[in-house]
């Protein structure tokens, strides 16, 4: 490492990752974006981008994205509390953690004999007098197996944060006659805001782009962004329309790291 | 009452995966009626030569994509520490997290127009060069770390004592960096392990990997096969955070890692 030259001799397989695996393939998805399935340049995607049936796709990929963040939040948030409450709390935590080491895939296959038609789902439906009825392949399944999926992600930054929380601040605030509702929306959660927000950017952008669960789950009925991507990629080999969605899909996410600001997601 | 929050939430965690090794051992052949206790499932699983490829298919790429993944890691995080422009840093370091952040989608549709664009087969070495390019961040940000923690008197000590640039490379960072270096590999394996998406683009005909076989499994129906295979594929994941773990202690790393 003494001279320039074999430091960038040395740089090169670093380098050239770079180049050809997240330059290139950034720069050759937007080129793709302005081909028309013919493979002429033209803004015809993005026309198309703007026509009904894709915003509708939009707004409701959105919208199960939005209902999995909020239903995760819900569970996850009282959940990483209790588990900071506990005495050996961080291996709780690795044993809440390990399921989401679980081949995706084998968990999307178990909901498929759970919420089956004869499944333990329905058996408990018909126990409590409801009767039978279809869950697989509705929105309900999909929201509730998207949920059960992003839980454990969407712990892990909240409980680090109301780790981090010093517990005098809680004290302090019983002192000064807070009652636990307040001390709760005044104290706790404002001060692990961040770890919320790291987690609504965890479980969020993934839903959007979520395709396994829709088609084995939600049985086609559900759209999403990253669906569409790969309908158009795979299946209508309509490469430049996918291409300009996936671009569409890169911008929310830069626009959703931007709100919920930058912190890095995964480790 | 917090304890069985704590508890429901613990059961609807494990219960899938639970439901899932208990009718492994069916011998009914459906995933809701338990007629009697079988290894049927197992037997033909290990019977399954086709399977038994694609299982030893998905260890080829893990391994290989999670060695060569690191050693470019390794060398991309020495290459950034090196940077002392904190602006250009900071470029090269977002540069370095824009798969890290990218949905597997992205990804996979990116890389099968590189692929197609340069005229690559699509194939084991397709499958293994994104499995390397989508590890090779987290093998950086791991061991990145390590190496600003490192004191620089380490190096100018060694060479004081007359060591050469490659001594001081392989006797003193590389040792120093260990830790960060175990953790990346290890998820580097398990990215590939638990890779659907990408491989799922990249795949073309003639290649598969488990992820990608479990799927087209499942869109087939139910099989207790899949059972069976998940339940070994349960305690090998099992084995595999036992060892993370164990890592992770060793390097003081407080908080758990979470899978992509």
């Amino acid at each position: 490492m003494n001279s320039r030259l074999t430091r960038s001799w040395f740089m090169l397989p670093y380098t050239l990752w770079m180049v050809f695996f997240v330059i290139a393939p950034i720069l050759l998805v937007i080129y793709y974006s302005f081909l028309d399935i013919n493979g002429q340049f033209s803004l015809a995607n993005y026309q198309k981008f703007f026509t009904p049936v894709y915003l509708k796709m939009t707004f409701s990929s959105f919208w199960y994205a939005f209902l999995i963040t909020f239903f995760s939040l819900l569970v996850a948030y009282p959940t990483a509390y209790l588990l900071t409450k506990t005495k050996h709390s961080q291996l709780w935590l690795l044993l809440i953690i390990v399921p989401s080491w679980i081949n995706l895939l084998l968990k999307a296959y178990a909901f498929l004999g759970i919420l089956g038609t004869y499944g333990v789902s329905n058996q408990l439906l018909e126990a409590i007098g409801i009767g039978r009825q279809q869950v697989l392949f509705t929105d309900f399944s999909f929201i509730f197996v998207s949920v059960y999926i992003f839980i454990p992600f969407m712990i892990l930054p909240i409980f680090n944060s109301l780790n981090e929380l010093n517990p005098t601040l809680i004290d302090a605030a019983n002192d000064l006659g807070a009652s636990k509702w307040t001390t709760f929306t005044r104290v706790i959660f404002p001060l692990t805001i961040e770890g919320v927000k790291s987690g609504i950017q965890i479980v969020f952008i993934p839903a959007l782009s979520l395709f396994m669960l829709t088609r084995l789950i939600a049985g086609n009925r559900v759209i999403t962004l990253g669906t569409a991507i790969e309908q158009h990629f795979l299946v209508t080999q309509d490469w430049g329309m996918g291409a300009t969605i996936a671009v569409f899909l890169i911008l929310i996410m830069f626009a959703i790291m931007a709100i919920t600001g930058n912190r890095k997601r995964g480790v | 009452m917090a304890n069985f929050f704590l508890l429901l939430v613990f059961f609807i965690l494990y219960a899938p995966i639970i439901f899932l090794i208990f009718y492994s051992f069916n011998s009914g052949g459906t995933m809701y009626h338990f007629e009697s206790f079988t290894l049927d499932w197992y037997r033909e699983l290990f019977s399954d030569v086709r399977l038994l490829i694609i299982v030893l298919n998905t260890l080829v790429v893990a391994l290989l994509s999670a060695l060569i993944a690191t050693i470019i890691g390794i060398i991309g995080a020495l290459g950034i520490h090196a940077i002392k422009k904190r602006t250009a840093r900071n470029t090269v370091l977002s540069l370095n997290n824009v798969l890290i952040v990218s949905p597997d989608v992205i990804i996979g549709a990116s890389f099968l127009i590189l692929f197609t664009v340069t005229g690559y087969k699509l194939g084991f070495y397709s499958v293994l060069l994104s499995h390397i390019a989508f590890s090779v961040p987290i093998v950086v940000l791991l061991v990145l770390p390590k190496l600003s923690e490192m004191s620089p008197s380490l190096v100018d000590a060694a060479r004081d004592l007359g060591a050469n640039s490659w001594d001081v490379l392989t006797k003193v960072i590389l040792p120093y960096l260990s830790p960060g270096i175990m953790a990346g590999f290890f998820m580097a394996l398990t990215y590939s392990l638990d890779d659907f998406a990408v491989t799922f683009f990249v795949t073309g005909n003639g290649f598969s990997t488990l992820s990608v076989e479990i799927y087209s499994l499942a869109r087939r129906g139910v099989s207790l096969n899949i059972n069976a295979l998940s339940t070994l594929l349960f305690l090998f994941t099992i084995i595999l955070v036992v060892v993370y773990y164990f890592i992770a202690q060793r390097q003081k790393i407080n908080t758990v890692g979470v899978r992509k």
